[in-house]
């Protein structure tokens, strides 16, 4: 086992939906302070993984530690303790859409602490400030772009200071421009507010380019781990095929079928 | 690029046999002008014919089911190295199109109807209700668990979303709930009228309506009207919610979907539904008086004395079971929600189902409950 610089520890995880296996028996660790990325083809199951993190999913077998917890043996009220130190941003920001910007972002404070409602004004500004959307905050999240959306979802995450976020898909579908200042975004406040990032994505440049360590999962097994270089350079195939994204290789191109000319030819099968 | 010239076939009777003459492109863009000039033509398998191909520009697999039409497949088969334009690749193309017409793909899931499929529909239509009922059963433990939690606690009671559903659900359905009770309460008073005339019995109409009123139709109409109008939307909202993943950010925020979503509105429908209840024996009374008064000369004095003497014992029985439906119809409406998937598809299928599930199951309790009360005497 390994000591207490992780604040997450994964092991001998194994996830099945239904008679599919999602992960066999998989080994994580994600280390404090740090970024990690997970990365992997689509229908990996990488946004499954943070489920089970958060425990919205229960494993078949393994164990999940989160800052010293096994998150499966929590009790219900024990949970959402944990839960609050976990933010989560996900892939369009789920903003709360019968609420303004400021609401948003003031909601878990309200939720779960008694602040005066000017203490909490001013915690909603400092997280606004911080991902640059102060100005935005009467805004509704119909009003906002998918980045902004990103961002304010970014502040409420980290309304209650957590001591981790899981990012699913953060930079999916945004132009250069904001897919660069979530990039910077993440950075920052990662070292700034000293959080642990899980960072889940298939935008490998600029995944990898804040990521100090990352995963490729596939067929439900981990195919490489190691920081951005170590990959970059991988002898592993499987690593090369997804860090430059040839269109064959492990991950074969054509989906299993039978012989191309057998298939136009031969409706029963059989040749003359 | 020159026009492509559609494909042409000529006919020539010689010594030995029929000759044809192809010229053109014989594709599929001509395919309608080709089949037309195939069709006028008929070969008998017996005549020897002689091909020509050399004036054909392209042939692709439209072109090539033609002329095998045409030939036959056996002539197909048969053909010999010498036609002149029969290039190896157009003599493959020919034979697999010959192939492909001696082996048609039946489409073996069609056309395939055995009583043996009633049965399994029958039995895995009642697979999906029994689970249906399960999960209905869990969702309304967690939902009465997640409510006694909260009881205790003043401080988690949320009254504002409270306020704000009965609102919507009680307040604004006031007028529509009145229009429509009153109707039915005047078409029952016709109804009544128009049998008990003969019977010389027409004041009786007045006691039909009442009773009615108070005991089933009241209550029913309005539960009704509120599973269309408010199952479905719950189950909208729920529904939009989870598409766009607020469920999961509440859940990962450590708040509890039930706790703030499902018990206000559930419990504001169960303060409207009664309410809206009371509007509609009202105003079906009403309306009914209107009828009486009109058409069978009952004085309004008369017909309130008439009401008057019915015992109030037959309004709390319509009123009790007020809470009970609307307990259900929140249930299903909620239930639905948390059930439907990412597409807007599903969230209109999923709302669709929970207002027809619902006004099924408040019909059937109503008529379970009509049984219950008149076995007991109330």
């Amino acid at each position: 086992m390994a000591g207490d610089d992780n604040l997450v520890e994964i092991r001998n995880l194994t996830f099945r939906h239904g008679a599919h296996t999602i992960f066999d028996n998989i080994d994580i660790d994600i280390r404090r302070g740090s970024i990690t990325a997970i990365m992997g083809p689509s229908g990996t199951g990488k946004t499954t993984l943070l489920r089970l993190i958060g425990r919205q999913l229960q494993p078949a077998s393994g164990t999940i530690l989160v800052d010293g917890e096994n998150v499966n043996r929590l009790g219900r009220s024990a949970l959402f303790e944990l839960r609050k130190r976990m933010g989560m941003l996900f892939q369009n920001g789920a903003l709360l859409t019968d609420m303004n910007v400021y609401d948003n972002v003031a909601f878990p404070l309200r939720e779960h602490t008694r602040l005066p409602e000017r203490l909490i004004r001013t915690l909603v500004l400092m997280k606004l400030e911080a991902v640059g959307l102060r100005g935005a905050r009467a805004l509704m999240p119909a009003e906002l772009s998918g980045g902004m959306a990103r961002r304010v979802a970014l502040a409420r995450a980290i309304a209650l200071d957590p001591m981790m976020i899981m990012y699913d898909e953060p930079f999916t579908g945004q132009d250069p421009i904001s897919m660069g200042v979530l990039v910077r975004l993440i950075k920052d406040l990662n070292d700034a507010l000293g959080l642990t990032s899980v960072i889940v994505s298939h935008d490998i440049a600029e995944t990898s380019e804040i990521a100090d360590d990352i995963y490729l999962l596939s067929g439900g097994k981990v195919v490489a781990h190691g920081s951005r270089e170590d990959l970059r350079n991988s002898e592993s195939e499987w690593a090369r095929q997804f860090m430059h994204g040839l269109p064959d290789g492990p991950v074969p191109f054509h989906y299993p079928a039978a012989g191309y000319a057998d298939d136009l030819v031969n409706h029963n099968g059989t040749r003359d | 690029m020159t026009a492509s010239a559609p494909g042409q076939v000529r006919q020539e009777a010689g010594p030995e046999g029929v000759a044809l003459l192809l010229t053109g492109d014989w594709t599929l863009l001509h395919y309608t002008a080709l089949s037309r000039s195939v069709g006028k033509l008929t070969l008998d398998n017996a005549t020897p014919v002689r091909l020509d191909l050399q004036g054909v520009g392209e042939m692709d697999s439209a072109g090539a089911t033609l002329l095998v039409r045409l030939l036959g497949t056996e002539r197909t088969q048969a053909l010999p190295e010498s036609v002149p334009g029969l290039t190896p690749e157009r003599r493959e193309l020919l034979l697999t199109v010959c192939n492909a017409l001696l082996h048609p793909v039946l489409d073996t899931r069609q056309n395939r109807y055995v009583f043996g499929d009633v049965t399994a529909r029958i039995g895995r239509a009642s697979l999906i209700i029994g689970r249906d009922l399960v999960t209905l059963l869990d969702f309304m433990g967690r939902t009465l668990l997640t409510f006694l939690r909260v009881l205790p606690r003043p401080r988690r009671w949320r009254l504002t979303p409270l306020v704000s559903h009965i609102e919507q659900i009680g307040f604004n359905a006031v007028p529509i709930v009145a229009l429509l009770t009153f109707l039915v309460g005047a078409v029952v008073a016709l109804l009544g009228a128009t049998v008990l005339v003969d019977l010389g019995l027409t004041i009786y109409t007045v006691d039909l309506v009442t009773y009615s009123f108070m005991r089933e139709f009241g209550v029913l109409l309005t539960a009704i009207m509120l599973a269309g109008r408010t199952a479905s939307a719950f189950t909208a909202q729920i529904g939009s919610m989870k598409a766009n993943e607020e469920l999961d950010a509440l859940r990962v925020q450590g708040l509890d979907p039930i706790e703030l979503l499902v018990l206000p509105r559930i419990l504001a429908l169960m303060v409207s539904l009664p309410l809206l209840t009371f509007i509609a024996v009202l105003s079906g009374v009403a309306g009914g008086g209107l009828v009486s008064h009109l058409s069978l000369d009952i004085s309004v004095s008369r017909y309130l004395e008439i009401v008057n003497a019915v015992p109030l014992q037959h309004f709390w029985v319509g009123l009790s079971k007020a809470p009970l439906f609307a307990f259900i119809i929140g249930l299903i409406g909620c239930l639905e929600g948390f059930k439907s998937g990412a597409s807007a598809e599903s969230v209109g299928l999923h709302t669709t189902s929970s207002v027809v599930q619902s006004i099924f199951i408040v019909i059937l309790l109503d008529a379970v409950a009509a049984l219950y009360f008149m076995e007991a005497g109330w």
